[in-house]
């Protein structure tokens, strides 16, 4: 396969994603402009209930308050072509550090909660295909169903009852202890909890997948194929049932991506976890508009990275596919 | 061949898809035994039952033991199914109606038998254990959980129905239109309904909420606004395999307008996977509202919610008190559990093809 199919898949993708980009932070300007939201009190804080109505109307002329949100839109568009998202009240700083400061947080506790949950979904995935009927299998769809039932912030606060408060093996909150230096050590300890929880949050869905394709691969004509020259079972099973399956895997994960920060958020806010998606909360609970419209168009952005790199993957691994279809 | 004895015999299966496949390759392990004596059914050659009647005893085996049964147990093959399987296909929605009808009667009976109002605290007997006064056990606050919780659950159950109806006409309409104007019009609309799904549904929640700063009415408009997509796509799709029937054609010909071919034709048509959809989407319109209300952003503390309820219960659960945890959550998953339950019988009902997806 040559790299320009690719490219320009990628490159299509990436035109696409400028008008969802546009719609989508439009559509944020004009939900403010329709709610009760003031941007001045915002901004003011505490000081817009001390300050006289002529210092306000002084002050939101000369911050451009006033103006139609399409101007206020405008504004903001041409700010963020040139880097600056703006200051976030809430957290006294601007949004752009904001985001480099937590990002890499935000990313380590997914990439290890991915990495457990993909690693937990293929292992018993396999084994409960495998196995079809058998009592690992029973057991693993039955706690996969029960565990897609559970909210994400109800299975962090019993890891939080069991192994923080009842019997006191791990911290709870924070990156690290109060006032220690950021340290690997330190880190790990804190990471924990909330990855096993992330986790294990994501995958019910990813494990039941993967069990589910590998029956369907399992009953496919190179599977009998396989058979029927006599290869040893394991070697039909991994060798030739499963790249099959776990094509529709990469798919699966890149559309995930959305529920992957959904939990995020939870987690983070449930561990105090210092990242990005904790940050949504923050400013949310502040209605810091700067920080909270530059945190939904990141979190857009990795929805729609995580669908190309899916393609991507899909096209590269599987040749009958069409990069550019 | 140590094992052969085990694995020689196939299983007893009846729902066998590959029923040809075993017979013929059972045949050719014939060669090995004496002719079957002339005791092999001559009707039933073409039933995998055929080789196993004549199975050999262990001892006569194959000289050089070269023959495998093709029909042994292998990786993806079902193990014998147990009567309970079936059965409790036949139960789901059984049980998923009667979980449902049991916390519904909870819900409203609770309250109503309790002669107090859940709202009163009683310091002194904050955060109490589950006990004979208190089932449930209390609250830091001393509130009795047991009433408490039935308020939540009845508060939260009452939002997702009204969200779940909401967003399910919203999603009707818009995607009836798009099915039915076809061209220009659906293209637009499938991007918008790409667009919305493209931010986190809980992010898009968060930013209205936040901004419309809580309460009942935000989180409702949070909800409805996040979740009308999916009944949007399937209703579309639902019109667009409608349009091209028949009775669309005997209507047109008949000189129907394309108003009421779709009010008299289409939308009737299409309410049954609508409603379904509706009842899908409960469960996920009680996960978003709880998960609003327990980051503090959804219904006001006074509002008690089962999300309310959990917020609170991340304080006594810091204390020690799983019980203000347990409870609450324990009734959130039943619920889901009940309504996800009967949804997916219906869906079975009424789309045969996609029963093996979702075995829930």
């Amino acid at each position: 396969m040559t790299v320009t199919p690719i490219a320009r898949l990628v490159l299509r993708r990436a035109l696409l994603a400028v008008p969802v980009l546009v719609l989508v932070s439009v559509a944020i300007f004009a939900l403010a402009a329709a709610s009760p939201f003031d941007p001045l009190s915002a901004y003011l804080g505490d000081r817009y209930l001390t300050m006289d109505p002529d210092d306000q109307a002084r002050l939101a002329a000369q911050l451009g308050f006033d103006d139609p949100w399409p101007q206020r839109y405008l504004h903001w568009a041409g700010d963020l072509l040139t880097g600056d998202l703006g200051t976030s009240v809430a957290l006294r700083q601007p949004v752009v550090d904001v985001i480099v400061e937590r990002l890499p947080w935000t990313i380590l506790l997914v990439a290890v909660a991915l990495l457990m949950a993909m690693s937990t979904a293929l292992v018993l995935g396999v084994w409960s295909a495998w196995r079809q009927g058998g009592w690992v299998d029973r057991a693993v769809t039955a706690f996969s169903h029960a565990i897609e039932g559970i909210p994400p912030f109800v299975v962090a606060l019993g890891a939080i009852a069991v192994f923080g408060v009842a019997l006191s093996w791990l911290p709870v909150a924070g990156l690290t202890d109060a006032g220690a230096p950021v340290t690997f050590a330190q880190v790990a300890r804190h990471l924990v909890l909330p990855a096993l929880v992330l986790g294990l949050s994501q995958t019910p869905v990813l494990l039941l997948h993967v069990r589910q394709s590998l029956l369907t691969a399992l009953s496919d004509d190179h599977v009998a194929g396989a058979r029927a020259r006599g290869l040893p079972e394991a070697r039909v099973v991994l060798r030739h049932a499963l790249p099959a399956a776990l094509l529709p895997f990469t798919t699966l994960l890149g559309a995930r991506v959305a529920e992957i920060v959904t939990g995020a958020v939870l987690v983070e806010e449930v561990f105090s976890w210092p990242g990005a998606a904790q940050a949504v909360v923050r400013a949310a609970v502040a209605v810091d508009f700067p920080l909270l419209a530059a945190l939904t168009l990141l979190s857009t952005i990795a929805v729609l990275v995580g669908s190309l790199l899916a393609d991507v993957a899909y096209a590269l691994l599987d040749p009958r596919v069409a990069a550019d279809g | 061949m140590a094992d052969l004895t085990d694995t020689a015999r196939p299983t007893e299966e009846g729902e066998r898809t590959d029923t040809a496949r075993a017979t013929g390759e059972g045949r050719v392990a014939e060669p090995g035994r004496p002719a079957g004596g002339g005791r092999l059914p001559t009707g039933s050659t073409s039933t995998v039952d055929a080789p196993r009647t004549t199975d050999p005893a262990p001892g006569e085996e194959p000289a050089g033991g070269g023959w495998i049964d093709a029909a042994r147990p292998r990786a993806g093959m079902p193990r014998r199914r147990g009567p309970g399987r079936a059965g409790w296909a036949r139960l789901r929605p059984a049980v998923g109606l009667g979980l449902l009808a049991l916390l519904v009667g909870y819900a409203v009976l609770v309250p109503w038998l309790a002669d107090f109002d859940p709202r009163i605290t009683d310091y002194s007997a904050g955060l109490s254990a589950p006990s004979a006064e208190h089932p449930f056990g209390t609250d830091p606050a001393g509130r009795d959980l047991l009433v408490r919780s039935a308020a939540g659950l009845r508060v939260s159950l009452l939002i997702a129905a009204v969200c779940a109806v909401v967003s399910t006409l919203i999603g009707t309409l818009v995607g009836a239109l798009s099915g039915v104007a076809g061209g220009v019009v659906d293209q637009i609309v499938m991007r918008l309904v790409d667009t919305v799904n493209a931010v986190p549904h809980l992010l898009l929640g968060i930013v209205i909420v936040a901004l419309y700063g809580g309460g009942l009415p935000a989180v409702i408009i949070s909800i409805t606004l996040t979740h009308w997509t999916s009944v949007a796509r399937i209703v579309r799709a639902e019109v667009l395999s409608l349009r091209d029937r028949e009775f669309v054609d005997a209507a047109i010909s008949g000189g129907a307008s394309r108003w009421r071919v779709t009010r008299r034709h289409l939308l009737p048509a299409v309410v049954p996977q609508a409603a379904l959809a509706a009842v899908l989407m409960l469960p996920h319109a009680v996960w978003h509202e709880t998960a609003l209300s327990f980051l503090g952003l959804g219904l006001a503390p006074h509002e008690a919610s089962i999300g309310i309820l959990l917020d609170e219960a991340r304080e006594a659960t810091m204390l020690g008190g799983w019980w203000a945890l347990v409870f609450p959550s324990a009734l959130l998953v039943v619920a889901t559990l009940g309504v996800a339950a009967c949804g997916a019988a219906w869906r079975d009902r009424l789309t045969p093809r996609r029963r093996t997806e979702l075995a829930l």
